[in-house]
């Protein structure tokens, strides 16, 4: 294989953030907290970086979806390596209802618009933990996909992807063009260096509307609410056995 | 008097100020040390001495990324690998 490859990247509220819930319970606070680059989508420009070192590809275009933010997430993706960005702007409601199938419409029709030759996606972003844009973009697309890729290796014009599945790893080898999703013992990400940033400010990063992609960005889901998760309780200690005995009677363990 | 290697420390203290931003314990906790670590060092004039001070940092950084690396990685897996 010797052609394009497209990393979606996504901006999340950094992963080290304790996330609060709005007083309203219609979402959870954004304003002036600390946003980065979702680590598994590190991973994946991380992967596609590497695939460009090796030869295997000619270029890595960075894509994201957001309001004019993104484009930091986008810089951090070309400091990491990636050629161009392509920044899909979506603002306002539209940006509040964007949700994996969304994102998935315009990452199709950009794949067919750039002429990738394959698609690298984190496997989930830690912010919605929806785990479906890889899966559903492979579907619109009609192409293979390798989901929770631990492994990559090109043979010819086939891909063998190790897949992370539920009690161990599971190979198998798929045709090009094809759709990963990267799992979180792929590869190391590299570190933004403070050089690469300011080099990656003089790469281009091209504006779309999702209207010229011609996607339509209408969801058919509604947040009724968010909480956060209950608390835990706090324990007690116990002087004796028979403390602890009639302490699990009075709560009817036993 | 040429001070050619003033510029090599200049780069290694703002590389080591940029990268500080993330640190665990805050950036004003780290911008501190780094500057009483750099004014510990300012009358040396010997240029292997300083070139070795220079090399130390390099140093710093590649084990702050590092850090940052495992920190990020070891949340992710407590957060979704381990039942």
């Amino acid at each position: 294989m010797s052609g394009r490859v497209l990393v979606g990247v996504k901006r999340v509220i950094d992963y080290a953030v304790k996330i609060r819930v709005k007083p309203d319970n219609s979402g959870v606070v954004t304003d002036g907290v600390k946003h980065s680059m979702n680590p598994f989508c590190e991973i994946a420009v991380e992967e596609a970086v590497k695939l460009k070192e090796k030869k295997l590809v000619k270029e890595v275009v960075a894509v994201s979806c957001g309001p004019q933010q993104v484009q930091e997430t986008i810089r951090t993706a070309l400091a990491m390596g990636a050629d161009r960005g392509i920044h899909v702007e979506v603002s306002g409601k539209d940006y509040e209802s964007l949700g994996p199938l969304q994102v998935s419409k315009i990452m199709a029709a950009l794949a067919k618009k750039e002429e990738a030759q394959l698609l690298i996606l984190g496997k989930q972003a830690i912010d919605d933990d929806c785990n479906q844009t890889g899966q559903m973009t492979a579907a619109l697309l009609d192409w293979p996909q390798g989901t929770f890729a631990s492994e990559v290796t090109v043979e010819g014009e086939k891909l063998k992807v190790v897949r992370e599945i539920d009690g161990g790893l599971e190979t198998i080898k798929i045709n090009l063009p094809a759709v990963l999703t990267a799992d979180l013992r792929l590869n190391t990400p590299r570190y933004a260096t403070l050089p690469n940033i300011m080099k990656a400010k003089k790469k281009k990063i091209t504006q779309v509307k999702p209207s010229d992609l011609g996607v339509d960005l209408t969801s058919r889901l509604q947040v009724l609410r968010v909480d956060e998760p209950p608390q835990r309780q706090a324990g007690v200690k116990v002087e004796t056995v028979d403390d602890l005995v009639s302490k699990l009677r009075e709560c009817g363990r036993i | 008097m040429a001070k050619p290697l003033r510029s090599d420390v200049i780069r290694l203290y703002k590389t080591l100020l940029y990268i500080g931003r993330e640190y665990p314990k805050g950036t004003a906790y780290f911008k501190e040390r780094l500057k009483s670590a750099f004014m510990k060092n300012k009358d040396e004039t010997d240029p292997e001495k300083i070139q070795k001070l220079v090399a130390r940092g390099e140093f710093v950084i590649k084990e702050l990324e590092a850090l940052y690396f495992l920190r990020k990685y070891r949340t992710m897996k407590k957060r979704y690998y381990e039942p």
